[in-house]
């Protein structure tokens, strides 16, 4: 073991005991060293350059069913015995509920090849900035309409974690990753400006392919110039893999048994029933290197693995944490799906990496079998224009009409609007070609046919 | 009198620190210390849950050298570490040592905090959040579920930087906010209501059990809407949390980081006219308790007040250092960030239109068929295209001049420069609300207001017709 994970594990053991010498009759501790770096070019120049490594550490503590949460960076024993005390403090504030209690050991983690991504620190900072000049560059090459690239970005970071329980929970993991974007600008008509992002994941540098992306956010801004409104109507929509992955994180983050469980999610009491077309098929896969997500075990030490959510068109099951589990009682038990978003708050039902299986047919074909539409290659309002209590969303977007089965004149400035389960229904197909995308949370998708969607624009 | 800040840095120190981010060269060098910490709780099903507190401290040093920023951050305020980022920061460069000019502490006035809410028994803000509960879940027997939160937070901050500026300031926000969830057969509806201010927990002296009241009326309500409708008409939007309409459509376009890579359809627009003349807003750093407000930003210029519209011509854009630099400008005090780990970028305050000369009522009254969107969930907009979006929480048809029913889930869309130049008319009505914002990643709090405001054409997104 590395000396700062053997620095981790330790401090993640000394806030435990200090948890429970303040009065925590059990506690858990989340340590997390994150290594990062940040690049952002513009007009052929470094614009800035960011270098740090933080730490932190957050204690759950319970005293019988109540729970405390406390954080905090100092990892010397006065910062972690203050942490350890705060969490028990919050435990004798929070009330009784009889199905909170810390996670047990559950058997060996998996074992993940390819977290680790050795390009990232054989990558001197020099060759990152030439990366992003290189994003940059070809965006600007790439078609004479492109009038400027707002930023080009690149970021990586190398994280470990130690997960320590006084039930007996160890967790402890390394994982990089890497990831670029630019946002390129054209000209439009009449002098406005049309935008368009490209972008790249992987777990280093090596993984990144700079003018792929610099193509892609050029392509995107010059495909969009002289777009006007589409008329109001319903119609079939090709949803891009961009778009296709921002609606499977609000599916995927509404399958959580906390919302449903508390009768906030559109899929309560709909466990085994029909919510989907058979063309869609949604897993949630915590293993798979490719998502970045992916990690030997979850927020709270259970080994991930991969879980079928909705398959053969019905809802196989929810997400579950320890805590939803046993209180959905009946044998359930986690799906490993305790997320940390950080050591700043306590672990919460969300997906891993959610992943939609491709179907047979390539995007032109999938254009074909839409005859007349739109092809969606952007939503915005995403969180403001959905409920996620009933699913039924209205969100801004842009993207090609669909013409004789064929892409047509861009358009803008219109609404997209139905619930969730709904469009899950209307499904006709997934296409074939699947990429890794970072909305939605981490999304493994092909572009989606939806058999009619409610537009509104002129 | 307010007492003194706690001083992060001893001037000693920071001298030291800003000389070794400059002994490489450089123009400029600056030292953000900062001390955080926080208390959050919540009530859903009637229990006390999701205790959280936590705290951290740590700085960033930045070095700006031939228009690049050099950055880096350290947990801890410990000098050889303070040191060390200095070291880091200045790594990449390579010229001769710049001279930092002699500190000299800046006077400031943080916002006065009657009651510091950490000195408030954590037992007392349970007995408030229970109080909430009751009194949302108190509006009916349709409202199922009702859910709280209690969060107050601090930041002690110290800036330094070698053109010898040392300022301080303390800030105290304090937030709740309640949503209910009503039902009646299959509809389920729900409502979100908030109440925050910089400010200690004397701004819950005043009936917090209103706002969760709120939250269960405005659900209820949405138990008999119809579908929205969809198509362009005009709309009167509400005020208070209405002002996030112009956060968006003109406040993101204002930001001169935008403006200056041409990625705002603001650019070029300064001393032109984009709005009728019943048009005047402000971003107002000042305005006394408000969500947005602080005594200096995140780089130690003293907040304003900045007329970025008057009269319906465009006045101002918003600075930051480095981008008034860039513009021959004054900084407007917009330099802002979420945390010493995130670089400073121009951000708004508290944005908001002036009150006008109409009356709400009138405003509705001239309206044929249209749309009264009171409260949004929230907005987004791509200052670059000008392309935005809101989500609607609360609105109306207006139908023959009058408010008719609720409508659910609608969503607004169009063009700023459009929109802006469309609005016809500005209540004299006037309120402020809280909001968080979110851009390049950092998440700062900011104020968001207005009086009524009719717009005479946006594109409302609904499910009907």
């Amino acid at each position: 073991m590395a000396p700062a994970q053997q620095e981790l594990d330790a401090a993640a053991e000394r806030a435990v005991e200090a948890a429970v010498s303040a009065g925590a009759a059990d506690a858990e501790a989340f340590a997390l060293q994150d290594a990062g770096r940040e690049v952002r070019v513009h007009g052929g120049e470094v614009e800035s350059l960011t270098a740090a490594t933080e730490r932190g550490v957050g204690v759950r503590a319970w005293i019988g069913g109540r729970v405390g949460y406390a954080y905090g960076t100092d990892l010397a024993e006065p910062g972690l015995e203050a942490v350890g005390a705060r969490a028990a403090e919050g435990a004798a504030i929070a009330d009784e509920d009889e199905f909170a209690a810390p996670p047990r050991p559950e058997g060996d983690p998996p074992l993940i090849e390819g977290l680790v991504d050795g390009s990232l620190e054989a990558w001197e900072t020099p060759r990152v900035i030439d990366l992003a000049l290189t994003i940059e560059r070809t965006a600007l090459g790439a078609d004479a309409r492109i009038a400027g690239v707002e930023q080009a970005v690149y970021a990586d970071s190398d994280q470990l974690v130690a997960l320590h329980s006084s039930a007996g929970v160890r967790g402890a993991f390394r994982a990089t990753s890497a990831y670029a974007y630019l946002q390129a600008l054209a000209d439009g008509d009449g002098g406005g400006r049309e935008t368009g992002l490209g972008f790249g994941l992987a777990r280093g540098p090596a993984g990144l392919d700079p003018e792929a992306i610099g193509e892609e956010g050029a392509q995107r801004a010059v495909s969009m110039i002289g777009a006007g409104k589409p008329a109001s109507r319903a119609c079939p929509v090709v949803l891009d893999t961009t778009v296709a992955a921002s609606f499977a994180g609000l599916v995927g983050g509404t399958l959580g048994a906390d919302g449903v469980q508390r009768g906030r999610s559109p899929f309560a009491d709909r466990l085994g029933e029909e919510v989907a077309a058979e063309a869609l098929v949604l897993r949630d896969d915590g293993l798979d290197p490719g998502g970045l997500a992916s990690s030997p075990v979850d927020g709270e030490g259970v080994p991930r693995r991969r879980i079928d959510l909705i398959e053969g068109g019905r809802l196989r099951t929810y997400l579950h944490d320890t805590y939803t589990a046993r209180r959905a009682g009946d044998g359930t038990s986690s799906t490993a799906s305790a997320g940390r978003g950080s050591y700043r708050s306590p672990p919460s039902v969300s997906p891993s990496n959610l992943v939609v299986e491709p179907g047979d047919l390539d995007l032109d074909a999938l254009l074909g079998e839409a005859g007349e539409g739109i092809y969606v290659t952007d939503v915005a309002g995403l969180h403001s224009g959905v409920n996620p209590v009933t699913g039924v969303f209205s969100v801004g977007a842009s993207g090609r009409e669909i013409e004789g089965g064929e892409l047509g004149r861009p358009v803008r400035e219109f609404t997209i609007a139905g619930d969730l389960v709904g469009m899950l229904r209307s499904v006709r197909a997934a296409g074939s070609e699947a990429r890794w995308v970072p909305f939605g949370g981490s999304v493994l998708t092909p572009p989606l046919l939806v058999g009619e969607i409610s537009v509104s624009g002129l | 009198m307010s007492p003194p800040i706690e001083q992060l840095l001893d001037p000693a120190v920071a001298q030291g620190v800003l000389a070794r981010a400059l002994a490489n060269g450089g123009d400029f060098a600056e030292i953000y210390a900062e001390r955080r910490s926080g208390l959050s709780l919540s009530i859903d099903e009637q229990r006390i849950e999701r205790v959280q507190a936590g705290g951290e401290e740590g700085a960033g040093v930045r070095v700006v050298a031939d228009g690049t920023t050099y950055f880096a951050h350290v947990d801890g305020l410990v000098p050889a570490d303070l040191e060390r980022a200095a070291g880091e920061a200045a790594a990449a460069l390579r010229e001769a040592a710049a001279e930092p000019r002699p500190l000299q502490a800046v006077e400031t006035n943080p916002v006065p905090i009657a009651v510091r809410p950490e000195e408030v028994p954590a037992e007392r803000k349970a007995e408030l959040l229970r109080e909430m509960d009751e009194r949302g879940r108190g509006q009916g027997a349709e409202i199922s579920q009702l859910s709280a939160s209690y969060s107050e937070g601090r930041r002690i901050v110290s800036v330094a930087n070698s053109e010898g500026l040392l300022a301080g300031d303390d800030r105290t926000r304090v937030r709740i906010a309640a949503q209910a969830v009503a039902r009646r057969g299959g509809a389920v509806e729900t409502g979100f209501e908030t109440r925050g201010a910089h400010r200690g927990f004397e701004l819950l002296d005043d009936d917090p059990g209103l706002v969760a009241e709120q939250a269960a009326e405005k659900a209820l309500t949405l138990l008999d809407a119809v579908a929205a409708p969809s198509g362009s008409m005009p709309v009167v939007v509400g005020g208070g949390f209405g002002g996030v309409l112009f956060h968006e459509m003109t406040g993101h376009g204002l930001e001169a980081d935008h403006v200056q890579k041409g990625a705002s359809v603001y650019e070029g627009k300064l001393g032109e006219t984009v709005a009728e003349p019943l048009v005047t807003a402000y971003d107002d750093g000042l305005l006394p308790h408000e969500w947005g407000t602080d005594a200096i930003d995140d780089e130690g210029t003293p907040r304003q007040k900045t007329a970025v519209i008057e009269e319906g011509r465009l006045t101002a854009y918003l600075y930051d250092r480095l981008r008034a630099r860039r513009d021959g400008a004054e900084s407007t005090g917009n330099g802002r960030r979420e945390s010493f780990r995130h670089l400073p970028i121009p951000r708004m305050t508290n944005t908001y239109i002036a009150p006008g000369e109409a009356q709400p009522e009138e405003m509705i009254a001239e309206v044929e068929r249209g749309f009264y969107a009171v409260s949004f969930a929230g907005g987004q907009v791509d200052p670059a295209t000008g392309d935005f979006v809101f989500g609607v929480s609360e609105g109306y048809l207006i139908e023959g001049g009058k408010v008719t029913s609720p409508c659910r889930d609608a969503t607004l869309i169009g063009n700023c420069l459009d929109a802006l130049a469309g609005i016809d008319a500005v209540g004299s009505d006037f309120d402020m609300k809280t909001g968080f914002c979110g851009k390049g990643g950092q998440r700062v709090p900011v104020g968001t207001g207005q009086g009524h405001v009719r717009i005479r054409a946006l594109t409302v997104g609904g499910t009907g017709s």
